[in-house]
């Protein structure tokens, strides 16, 4: 491998423990670091507040930002590959809108027929939501998928996709309109994204699921970069289009199906980070870019987190508004250096 | 070496099977190809040339009939075997980003690489070997996307010649392509079919070029089927006078050229130095003259050396110029 590869690697993994521990250092309620690295290693400390605070709100919402992060970013970039276009991201199939689909049933339609709100059922209610955005979200892929199975062109797959979404986009209008004022906000606060309402059982069960699935999307390796080639020449060199299609749909869409469930959508990472990446590993090559996208997402993620709960916004600022704020401005000054240099030759 | 048949097609037809029926865009084509050789396929837009080399890559299912591939039908070679057997350059261009081409023509050996795409010591070799051929080793640490036309396509053949396939087929290698270009990609692709006993097929619209450096020509024409023979025999019996029969294009038999046809509107006679006559000649064609060594009946007789051309007109007048440019202008005047 390159030494600029691992250079870059490196930085980035530094980067994600620096920004790791800058979550659990920083927050509303001011904790000195020492404190805070001895509660990281099970250590007795002085207030048990404080041991509170690191272990069971920022640690997992700095574990959740970090695997949300990667697992949005890996999908950003197997879709972006797949559909040979920069600006496919998680949410472009639908997915992340089934999975919104699935929790306006759930919130909107529990209050009204069964006479009990779910969001205010505490943890069961939260439960019942995670399960709500998984079925939703892997429901839309599974139609996708099935589509992908009928269809011949990307940009087909691609439109019927933003078509799904659409539809259940009116769909959860609909819902809205019909339903109690709490239940709407209920939805609403979900629709935000965050990644600390993930509570400390389930963060356990989330990290888990992305920790074999993550790998998982790895194996795709060769494929994606054979798909890079068109799908003429690939399917020349030995790819069955189809087969490959499908898998890295599946791959991308289980990922983001989870991630949404858990974190609600979260708009931007996917798209951003591999273009990011990209641009400061100059490749396209996907063993390069699949670590890189994983681990800058993760660093990313921290970073937006880290800013939502600036001192003086007191976690106010929800995370989806972070990642574009913040994001944004870095993927286009990243391109637009590239573009400079690539003129300048 | 010997030529061997590589490819054997008995009465196949081809085209695409829909929902709304069968559209056949050639049937009952029955030929072979061999290595060793370079094979144009020709014929206008829509005469299914490109449906033809999809259908031999395998990348759409014959109508009927039966492809051999070495000795083994088409139909059962999965994608993976057939990946080693037959490379295409395709006329698609790619939008392939931020990749070298050392990588890309690398992507070639995927065939042959494990898991996760890693090349050995051997397919770096094999990728050093086929950037050298095809004469661009100076390009390998190029982005693509920085290429001209001409060096993507030779990049593309290296690709297949990293595939180490017997046979490769090309959708139009020479379109978009400057004249040199063009030239120098069928030249190497010639010598590739020589010097490494592969078959090579290509679908081309540069007929002059396919006339001169074809092994065989396939000449394919809209519900006529595919004539096949040398360039040579096609000459000979006619098929191609025949073949591209529009009104301004005229098949001269002694050059084995087409040449854009002219009606003359009178007749020179014309001595002198024989290169400066082929130019005078060429000259007067263009402007409905036809200019024949010797003089002529009318008495208007041109006289050509390098850089003075003289003009003799049947009264006797005498003048003179330096350049063709300068002649043709006398000429114009003097009818």
């Amino acid at each position: 491998m390159k030494r600029s590869v691992v250079i870059g690697m490196v930085a980035l993994g530094v980067s994600i423990l620096l920004l790791f521990f800058l979550n659990l250092l920083l927050g509303s309620v001011s904790i000195p670091a020492g404190q805070v690295w001895k509660a990281l290693w099970g250590g007795e400390i002085d207030n048990a507040i404080w041991q509170n605070i690191v272990l069971k709100s920022r640690f997992p919402q700095a574990l959740t930002a970090l695997v949300a992060g990667a697992g949005l970013s890996v999908a950003g970039l197997q879709m972006q590959t797949v559909f040979r276009n920069p600006l496919a991201g998680p949410s472009v199939l639908g997915v992340s809108s089934g999975a919104s689909l699935g929790v306006a049933f759930v919130v909107l339609l529990s209050g009204r027929l069964g006479g009990v709100a779910l969001s205010r059922l505490g943890y069961m209610g939260e439960f019942a939501m995670t399960m709500a955005a998984i079925v939703g979200a892997l429901a839309i892929m599974a139609l996708i998928v099935y589509v992908a199975q009928k269809v011949r062109g990307n940009v087909t797959l691609l439109i019927i996709g933003v078509m799904i979404g659409y539809v259940a986009n009116a769909i959860i209008g609909v819902l809205k309109f019909f339903s109690a004022e709490e239940d709407v906000r209920a939805y609403v606060v979900w629709g935000l994204g965050s990644f600390a309402r993930v509570s400390g059982g389930q963060v356990m069960t989330f990290v888990i699921i992305m920790a074999v699935l993550l790998p998982l999307s790895f194996l795709l390796v060769k494929t994606l970069n054979l798909l890079l080639l068109g799908d003429g020449y690939a399917r020349n060199l030995g790819l069955n289009i189809r087969r490959a299609r499908i898998g890295v749909i599946t791959s991308a869409g289980v990922l983001v199906a989870v991630v949404t469930a858990y974190c609600g959508p979260i708009a931007f990472l996917g798209l951003a980070v591999p273009h990011l990446c990209r641009g400061i590993f100059r490749t396209s090559d996907h063993r390069v870019l699949m670590p890189a996208s994983l681990l800058a997402g993760a660093a990313l993620a921290l970073l937006c987190n880290l800013i939502a709960r600036m001192p003086g916004f007191e976690g106010a600022l929800p995370v989806n508004s972070v990642t574009a704020l913040i994001g944004a401005p870095v993927v286009a000054v990243v391109l637009f250096r590239r573009r400079k240099e690539d003129t300048g030759e | 070496m010997t030529r061997e048949q590589t490819i054997r097609i008995v009465n196949l037809s081809i085209g695409y099977a829909g929902k709304h029926g069968v559209k056949v865009v050639s049937e009952g084509i029955t030929d072979t190809l061999r290595s060793g050789e370079l094979t144009c396929l020709l014929g206008e837009n829509g005469a299914g040339k490109s449906t033809l080399l999809r259908t031999l890559s395998g990348f759409l299912p014959p109508l009927a009939g039966e492809i051999t591939i070495l000795g083994r039908p088409l139909r059962t070679y999965r994608e993976r075997d057939l990946a080693t057997v037959i490379g295409v350059v395709l006329t698609e261009k790619t939008s392939i980003q931020n990749m070298t081409v050392e990588e890309l023509v690398g992507m070639g050996r995927s065939p042959y690489t494990g898991f996760w795409g890693r090349l050995s010591e051997e397919d770096r070799r094999k990728v050093k070997e086929a950037l050298d051929m095809v004469g661009i080793a100076s390009l390998r640490d190029r982005m693509v996307q920085t290429l001209s036309d001409g060096e993507r396509q030779k990049v593309m053949i290296a690709k297949a010649l990293a595939q180490e396939t017997p046979i490769i087929f090309l959708d139009e290698p020479t379109a978009f392509l400057d004249y040199p270009s063009k030239v120098e990609i069928l030249h190497l692709l010639h010598r590739l079919s020589r010097e490494m006993h592969k078959t090579v097929f290509l679908s081309t619209h540069d007929l002059e070029l396919a006339l001169q450096i074809a092994d065989q020509l396939w000449l394919m024409a809209k519900g006529r089927g595919v004539t096949v023979g040398s360039p040579e025999d096609l000459a000979l019996d006619g098929t191609l006078d025949t073949f591209f029969n529009r009104p301004g294009v005229a098949f001269e038999k002694q050059t084995g050229l087409y040449r854009i046809e002219s009606v003359y509107r009178g007749e020179v006679g014309l001595e002198g130095d024989p290169v400066c006559c082929a130019m005078v000649q060429k000259a007067l064609r263009r402007n409905g003259l036809r200019a024949d060594m010797g003089t002529s009946p009318d008495g208007r007789t041109i006289t050509a050396a390098p850089h003075a051309y003289t003009l003799r007109t049947a009264d006797g007048l005498v003048r003179r110029t330096s350049s063709i440019a300068g002649l043709l202008e006398l000429i114009t005047e003097s009818m």
